[in-house]
């Protein structure tokens, strides 16, 4: 029991190698022994989407998957959505339109809605609502998040014309 | 809310599983999407003292569309099935119960197999899996057998399966031409578990009556139930208000759902009615 285990993955873009228990989450595991602390903790059992980090593409939430379970994948977390000399656009359009408040649900939101937003660019108000519905936010009200969401889509359209689903 | 401590497996084959598992005798849990069984463990209801996660065993993927019906692998995942097109014409009431699972980051990892072994009384998968007729391909130390998968619910939470038995798939009998179908669930907000969720098809004869109907529930019981008495309403009759009526009363009649935090027993009884109602409504529009 309590086997510590050797992990390899890619952590936004470079690679990694750590020892974790095996029982330690993903989102643990970045925190605490990456300390990306971008990443937040709301619920720890997969209700509230604080915690969503991007695996392969995918967005998941980071408290339901083990640390081991990402051998071999890349994960980008919220740190690895940020340029470094300005906002990028979807980060913008989170300022312009209020889209947070306490912050605490937002690394959630941009890593949702990057993921989201990659694979489907031309996503409407009624789909971004139905994805965003598992992710809590306890101040805004989601009609500004909402609002960012779309006005953000343009910069992805240009990546992928075919608008999949 | 952290997990106790435990072991870590990853199998490459579905024999290693198998032995892995029987060499624990219940101590060791298989590990799909983790959806279900990391919140379990975080919240400590089971204490397994090692995981095997299934990611690495192959030939558990896979949607095979064919004459015979819809197979899934166990690890086919609610996304993949999303992203499968063919299936909107082979097997329409697939994607169209899928699509009111869970949220969007928990639909890229849930499974087929791992939502069969939850057995929880509102999940979707489990209620189309025995209003259908599908069957269960399970792989055990004694070799691999099949089950219908109204064996394999027992109770909420609970299956026949034994300890260290492996779901490797399951399918769905052949779509006929035709065929009339719906799926209703009500839920709080979409994505959550369905209070109740009602799924119907039938298939018409020549003089316009219904022959085979199929029609279940989910969140009325311990496990999904078939419908037969809203399935014997129908049956032999053209399909009009008056019989669809006639269905819902009778699927009312027939539940004996419980109180729970969610939804009154009373209230999950209405439920049943106007779903069966409703999916009917639209099976036949
Ligand atoms: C917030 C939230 C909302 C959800 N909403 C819904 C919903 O609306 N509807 C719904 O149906 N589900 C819902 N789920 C559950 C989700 O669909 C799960 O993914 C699914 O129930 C279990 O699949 P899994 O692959 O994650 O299994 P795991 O969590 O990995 O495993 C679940 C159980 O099955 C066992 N197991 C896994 N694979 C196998 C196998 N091949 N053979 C034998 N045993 C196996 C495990 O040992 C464990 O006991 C929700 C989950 C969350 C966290
Ligand atoms: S912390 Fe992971 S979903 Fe809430
Ligand atoms: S901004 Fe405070 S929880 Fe969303």
């Amino acid at each position: 029991m309590t086997a510590i285990m050797q992990l390899s993955f890619d952590v936004n873009g470079a690679p990694v190698v750590v020892e974790v228990q095996a029982r330690t989450t993903l989102a643990d595991c970045l925190r605490h022994t990456l300390g990306l602390t971008g990443t937040h903790l709301g619920c720890e059992h997969g209700i509230c989407g604080a915690c969503t980090v991007i695996v392969d593409d995918a967005a998941v939430r980071s408290c339901l998957m083990l640390a081991v379970q990402a051998e071999g994948t890349r994960v980008v977390t919220v740190e690895g959505l940020s340029g470094d000399d300005s906002l990028t656009p979807l980060q913008a359009a989170f300022r312009k339109h209020h889209a947070l408040q306490c912050g605490f649900c937002t690394p959630g939101m941009i890593t949702t809605l990057h993921a989201l937003l990659t694979d489907e660019p031309f996503a409407d108000a009624d789909r971004i609502r139905d994805v965003l519905s598992g992710n809590i936010c306890r101040c805004t009200g989601y009609i500004p998040i909402i609002e960012a969401a779309l006005e953000a889509r343009i910069a992805y359209q240009g990546k992928r014309e075919d608008g999949r689903r | 809310m952290k997990l106790a401590p435990l072991d870590y497996k990853r199998p490459a084959s579905l024999q290693e599983a198998i032995a892995i598992l029987a060499a624990h005798d219940g101590a060791a849990l298989p590990l799909a999407g983790g959806q279900s069984l990391i919140p379990i463990l975080a919240f400590r209801l089971a204490a397994p003292t090692m995981l095997v996660d299934l990611r690495g065993v192959p030939g558990l993927d896979g949607i095979a569309i064919g004459p015979g019906g819809v197979r899934l692998g166990a690890m086919v995942r609610w996304r993949d099935i999303e992203d499968e097109k063919r299936l909107a014409a082979a097997w329409p009431l697939l994607p169209a119960v899928i699509s009111h699972i869970a949220h969007y980051q928990i639909r890229n990892r849930g499974t087929v197999g791992g939502s069969l072994a939850h057995a929880d009384p509102a999940a979707e998968l489990p209620g189309l899996a025995v209003t259908c007729d599908a069957t269960i391909e399970i792989v055990g130390r004694d070799g691999p057998r099949e089950i219908p998968a109204s064996a394999l619910f027992v109770g909420a939470l609970s299956t026949s399966l034994a300890a260290g038995d492996l779901i490797v798939g399951m399918r769905l009998p052949p779509w006929r031409d035709g065929r009339r179908w719906a799926f209703e669930e009500f839920a709080l907000r979409r994505g959550d578990f369905a209070i109740v969720g009602v799924a119907a098809y039938y298939d018409l004869d020549d003089a316009g009556r219904v022959v085979d109907a199929h029609i279940g529930a989910i969140g009325v019981s311990e496990y999904p139930i078939r419908l037969t008495a809203a399935e014997q309403a129908l049956n032999g009759s053209p399909i009009d208000d008056a019989t669809i009526a006639a269905a819902a009363r009778a699927a009312c009649a027939m539940v004996e759902p419980q109180d729970d935090i969610h939804a009154s027993a009373a209230y999950r009884r209405a439920l049943v009615g106007t779903l069966t109602e409703r999916a009917l409504a639209r099976a036949s529009a």
